[in-house]
């Protein structure tokens, strides 16, 4: 269970959020929706104490990890599996390496099994032959991928996913939404999805907080969304799936007038 | 009011915030098998990129000194191993550990502050934490450790490079020979001289590192903030590589 109580931040005088309260029980998906600048990953830095809120408080199953020694703090971490929006991956490592160093750092596994399970999560994240490869020679699409697999390496018990289909194409992100949507059905992980894609809101989320104006503007299950009347929100989804809809046909262009 | 006098406390703040990190940095580290890996590739990158510069810039102001020396000094009076005698302790006490100091704060310095500093604002840094890690020993401990045992041995390759640079010009200058060189050096010999010269290199290193580190760990802005830090790793270093050696004289000496 991930808490957040009233949580207040702000950054050389700019308020990013206000008052913001959020509860994420045990096997939940929770989507973060919300506009560019509006403070999702912010908040995310919250539930893993990468930032400390000016005023409130964050619960990580009922500690208060803000109020925690840092030995405990880290030991919370463990829990977690964070992809960063910008995937993150250590680059001065190859994309096998990124994905052990979990493996290697905190489990007493043998090298045999390690392999194995880093071609595992490969292979999740529809990536199987790129190990030997660096970050810097990976695509932004894959890297992100490489990110993910790194991330789910130790079979979390809580996973964010920063924005974990931006930047891909829509075969590859509806294999992501499933491997995101089996995670959460077969190991019962609770997840925090950040995204912009209402397509993938469809389809992995149970419930969608919707960040507006520093502030948490609505909430509710997935159900719920197909039925609101909030102005901003109402805004939000239709540009989304003017984006993600069904294609128009293709304009008529002519080179020649 | 409250703004010039946060101006003025800036670098007691600053140098508190240095101190916390590399206090932290040391303070319970827990795994030691990946520390020690760490420790040592940074050993091995600190000597292969900084071995050839190093000796490159010994050997050279080794053999200028002599060439300065037989200049300034000799004389019907005084005796050609004279040269030996003053060139041997300059390089010794001042000419190695600073020549060195000065290039590893560009070379090694520069790169530290670089490498943290793109972890940092490419968010690696927030990555080894939110795996539970303890970025600040993990990143910062081995790169101390290597700075402080590696600079002493660089030092002592600079000598000797330093000092045969001098005999080579003494020889191909005819100034003088080499069984005089090694004559004069040996005339005044302290003992003291190569641990107090090694006694600079080990503070050298600690400084280069720490201070690259400080300033990489703390990036903040982009690739900018990066370029930034990259250059005020190696400006500041200096600037303390020259406080310190002053300081070490003038109490060691
Ligand atoms: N470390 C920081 N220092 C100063 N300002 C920050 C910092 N981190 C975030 N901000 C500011 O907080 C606001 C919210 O940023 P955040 O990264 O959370 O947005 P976001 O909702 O994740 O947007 P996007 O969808 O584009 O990723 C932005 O205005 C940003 O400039
Ligand atoms: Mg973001």
């Amino acid at each position: 269970m991930i808490r957040l109580e009233h949580i207040s931040k702000q950054f050389n005088n700019m308020v990013v959020l206000r008052d913001v309260s959020l509860d994420i029980p045990e096997g939940e998906t929770l989507a973060i929706i919300g506009r560019s600048g509006s403070g999702k990953s912010v908040l995310m830095k919250h539930a893993v104490g990468l930032l400390t809120p000016d005023q409130g408080r964050v619960f990580v199953d009922d500690a208060n990890i803000n109020a925690v020694p840092y030995k405990e703090l880290r030991r919370i971490r463990r829990k977690f599996g964070v992809l960063f929006q910008g995937g993150a991956l250590f680059d001065s490592m190859s994309s096998f390496e990124n994905i052990a160093f979990p493996l290697r750092t905190f489990t007493g596994n043998a090298d045999q099994a390690i392999r194995t399970r880093v071609q595992e999560c490969l292979e999740m994240v529809q990536l199987p032959n790129i190990g030997t490869k660096m970050p810097s020679e990976l695509s932004g699409g894959m890297r992100k991928r490489v990110a993910l697999a790194r991330a789910i390496a130790l079979q979390p018990k809580y996973i964010i996913y920063d924005e974990p289909t931006s930047g891909l194409d829509p075969s590859t992100s509806n294999h992501i939404n499933e491997l995101i949507l089996s995670l959460n059905e077969q190991l019962r992980v609770t997840s925090i999805v950040i995204t912009h894609d209402m397509h993938s809101v469809l389809a992995i989320a149970d419930r969608v907080a919707f960040i507006h104006k520093t502030r948490i503007a609505w909430t509710g299950t997935v159900r719920d969304l197909h039925r609101t009347d909030h102005e901003a929100l109402l805004d939000f989804v239709r540009a989304s799936e003017y984006v993600i809809g069904e294609p128009t046909a293709a304009p008529e262009v002519s080179l020649h007038p | 009011m409250t703004h010039s006098l946060t101006w003025l406390l800036r670098p007691v703040t600053i140098l508190g915030k240095y101190s916390l990190l590399i206090a932290r940095a040391f303070v319970s580290p827990d795994d030691f098998r990946t520390y020690r890996k760490n420790t040592i590739s940074e050993m091995i990158r600190i000597g292969v990129e900084s071995l050839p510069i190093v000796a490159l810039a010994a050997a050279f102001s080794g053999a200028v000194t002599t060439v300065q020396v037989s200049y300034q000094l000799v004389s019907v009076f005084l005796p050609a191993t004279v040269i030996g005698s003053v060139v041997a302790p300059s390089i010794i006490l001042e000419l190695a550990p600073v020549v060195t100091g000065f290039i590893l704060a560009g070379r090694v310095g520069a790169r530290i502050a670089a490498e943290l500093g793109t972890m940092r604002v490419t968010e690696q840094i927030d990555a080894l934490e939110t795996m539970g890690l303890n970025s600040i020993s993990y990143l910062i401990a081995p790169r101390i450790l290597a700075g402080v045992v590696m600079f002493p041995m660089l030092y002592v390759a600079a000598c000797a490079v330093g000092i045969g640079g001098g005999i080579v010009v003494a020889n191909l200058g005819g100034y003088l020979t080499t069984q005089e060189f090694v004559q004069g050096a040996q005339n005044f010999f302290r003992p003291f001289d190569p641990y107090f010269g090694l006694s600079k290199a080990f503070v050298f290193g600690f400084i280069i590192t720490s201070v690259s580190c400080y300033m990489g760990y703390f990036t903040a802005g982009g690739a900018e903030g990066v370029g930034k830090s990259t250059t005020q790793a190696a400006v500041m270093s200096c600037v303390f590589i020259l406080i310190a050696d002053l300081v070490l004289a003038v109490a060691l000496l």
